[in-house]
């Protein structure tokens, strides 16, 4: 098992390296002036000088190719030794492992604080989605797989077939239409935009703690931990609260969910089929079982691998997806906040969110490949 | 006792034709069978002509220009007016509107029906991109082997490891917004997809007999590739395909919902919600019209896929 891990574990090192020097690459190749982009009007000859060199800009790139004012870009060959240590990538690779992501030019914060004041959003989000689609997913799909070919099957899975083609903006959309202006001031009525109505204040978990005086790491998972409401709430005991964040968070996860969701019950449905098939679970009925501990308790279990897969594979297109539902219902999370950034040509907000997100998969598909050794014992071997 | 007389030949009929008539069983004729015989293909197929005949039809079925603008054509008109048909007990004075008007005073009935050409071809030229250079990476990968394999993959995996959705949006900033760069980065983003399915089926299909054969007659390796190895790996290819071009469409009208797809005026699906999105409390039918047509293609697309895995591959054949 240590072995499996390990081997693991290195062969997603160079994969690593390989997001480092692509986010680096990306945030260069856009094209535009950052200092134009950050200093607006106020962007001139002097001022956009000044501005490259208190921001690194004016070095190499990487070893003998260098950015000239205005946007080209200009290989200098004999450069190259010169500029061999002392060039951006150097920099931000030096940053980025002593954990500095450096400054949005366009909100002056330094970009670890917008990651922890944008990613819970996108984490309560995303795990609310994720919540749903699993549970609703694996019950409809037993349900499926158990009445093969009932009316209940062949409902759900043609519910399931338009599930998944139904873009989240579509859904978002319309669920938002209805349950804010149809179904409006009726029992039913469900916000469509915010994390929390208007007006509502809340503390910090530091401040509640009296821990205001912590600083570091500890500090700033801690103000990430108060900024996923949810949380937030469920410590301080605070259901008020609690109830408005999840009334805000039911429309949104509903619309991230669905596709998701679909597919999990598409593929719990047929791998529950091909269990229900084989010979053990004939022997497990002979010797007198009843039928749902022979589905549930044999079948179902031996049947979670590939929804294990397909829950992993889901969380990419599910980020892809937030970054929709986010615009729609006007949450402040890090989809949006990459997408706004890339337009405003914000590369310290660029580099640093997608760099933590990639690596964020990197590490969620490791834990996937791991969870099938302790599924499957038979993958180690592989 | 006439049963057996009644029932044999009908049982004894099609089996001797398959086998000893003059036309063998081929390999499409079957495929085609097991195609018609999947309920899921069939309803896919049947939506898919529709979309393909209004795709051609586009100037006959629509009364409108897409982007004309109507106002000083028609008396009265006003933006976002909710749909007007006659037969649905609309005035007679009125002019119809089957989907009413958008917020630039169109049609939406001739933007949506214009769309669908672009929807089509935006799904098939993203996914035939994005096949073609997977499957060059992908056997070039599992052919070789070694460090060669390593190196492609690795960089696969890179692709993959970031939210295709992001990625793309970071590719056309760096390309400009467009129709034609937002498939462009799509098809990018879905190029790892293909290269690791192609490179699967190689991996397979290269320690086979025929292909140890042949290269013992002194076949090369290009030869090899092109002529033994490709045409038997396809068939996961073809029905991966059919999925992606699913979830192209989507991906593409993603892009062009936030902005960096299809311009205005020009009339897709994506950008007509994307666009209409902030009317949608008045003009829900805005959003509603493009929204169905969109989820209706990427049904049919989807349904398709099913089918012909389910068709292609004996071994989920349940």
């Amino acid at each position: 098992m240590t072995r499996f891990i390990l081997r693991r574990l290195l062969s997603s090192i160079p994969v690593i390296i390989g997001i480092v020097f692509l986010v680096f690459a990306l945030a260069r190749i856009i094209p535009g002036d950052p200092c134009e982009a950050a200093l607006g009007e106020r962007a001139n000859e002097v001022t956009c000088e000044r501005y490259a060199v208190a921001h690194g800009l004016d070095k190499a790139i990487i070893p003998g190719i260098f950015r000239v004012p205005g946007g080209a870009i200009e290989a200098r060959p004999g450069e190259i030794p010169a500029t061999f240590l002392d060039n951006q990538f150097v920099v931000f690779v030096g940053d980025v492992v002593s954990g500095d992501f450096g400054t949005s030019s366009k909100f002056g914060l330094p970009v670890t604080d917008l990651l922890i004041q944008r990613l819970p959003t996108t984490v309560e989000l995303t795990l609310y989605a994720l919540t749903f689609a699993i549970i609703a997913g694996i019950l409809l799909g037993v349900m499926s797989a158990w009445r093969r070919n009932s009316f209940a099957d062949v409902f759900t899975m043609l519910i399931a077939n338009i599930g998944v083609s139904t873009p989240v903006f579509v859904l978002g959309l319309s669920l938002a239409y209805l349950f804010a202006i149809v179904l409006g001031d009726t029992a039913l009525e469900l916000p469509p935009s915010y994390r929390l109505s208007p007006g509502t204040d809340v503390p910090t978990l530091a401040a509640t703690w009296g821990l205001e005086d912590l600083g570091g790491p500890l500090r700033s998972i801690l103000d990430f931990m108060s900024n996923i409401y949810t949380f937030n709430a469920i410590a301080r005991a605070d259901w008020a609260l609690l109830g408005d964040v999840v009334r805000h968070m039911i429309l949104p996860a509903f619309a991230l969910g669905t596709i998701p969701l679909a597919i999990i019950a598409r593929i719990t449905r047929s791998s529950l089929l091909d269990e229900l098939g084989l010979d053990y679970i004939r022997t497990a009925r002979a010797k007198g079982l009843r039928d749902r501990a022979v589905v549930l308790r044999h079948g179902l279990r031996n049947a979670m691998l590939p929804v294990v897969t397909v829950i992993g594979l889901q969380l990419g297109s599910l980020f892809g997806g937030a970054v929709l539902t986010e615009t729609i219902f006007n949450l402040a999370g890090v989809g949006r906040a990459v997408t706004e950034a890339i337009l405003s040509r914000d590369y310290a907000v660029i580099q640093g969110f997608t760099l933590v997100i990639a690596i964020g998969f990197v590490l969620i598909n490791l834990l996937v490949d791991l969870s099938y050794a302790f599924l499957d014992p038979r993958v180690q071997q592989r | 006792m006439t049963a057996p007389v009644v029932l044999e030949p009908p049982v004894a009929g099609p089996v001797e034709d398959g086998r000893a008539g003059a036309r063998p069983a081929s390999l499409w004729r079957d495929t085609l069978g097991n195609i018609l015989r999947q309920r899921n293909a069939v309803i896919g197929l049947v939506i898919l002509s529709f979309f393909v005949l209004v795709a051609i039809f586009a100037d006959q079925i629509a009364a409108y220009d897409p982007i004309d603008v109507l106002i000083g054509d028609e008396e009265g008109i006003k933006k976002l007016a909710p749909p007007c048909i006659h037969a649905l007990g609309c005035p007679e004075t009125m002019a119809e509107h089957y989907f009413g008007i958008d917020g630039n005073v169109r049609d939406v009935f001739a933007r949506v029906v214009h769309g669908t050409r672009v929807s089509l071809r935006i799904g098939f030229l993203t996914v035939g991109f994005a096949i073609v250079i997977g499957m060059f990476i992908g056997s070039i990968a599992g052919y070789f082997g070694g460090k060669v394999d390593n190196v492609l993959m690795r960089i696969m995996d890179v692709l993959l490891a970031f939210p295709a959705l992001l990625l793309a949006v970071a590719i056309v900033v760096v390309l400009g917004p467009g129709l034609l760069n937002a498939q462009l980065a799509i098809g990018i983003v879905a190029i790892p997809i293909y290269a690791r399915v192609m490179r699967a089926s190689v991996l397979s299909i290269r320690e086979r007999d025929y292909v140890t054969a042949s290269r013992a007659l002194g076949e090369s390796d290009l030869g090899l590739v092109v002529r033994r190895i490709i045409p038997n790996a396809l068939t996961p290819l073809i029905v991966q395909g059919t999925l992606g071009v699913a979830g192209a469409v989507l991906d593409v009208a993603a892009l062009s919902f936030i902005g960096l797809g299809t311009q205005p005026p020009d009339a897709e699906w994506g950008s007509m919600i994307g666009i209409a999105s902030n009317s949608m409390f008045v003009a829900p039918h805005v959003v509603l019209f493009p929204g169905i047509a969109l989820s209706l293609t990427v049904l049919a697309f989807n349904l398709l896929g099913d089918g012909l895995r389910d068709a292609l591959d004996p071994r989920l054949n349940r």
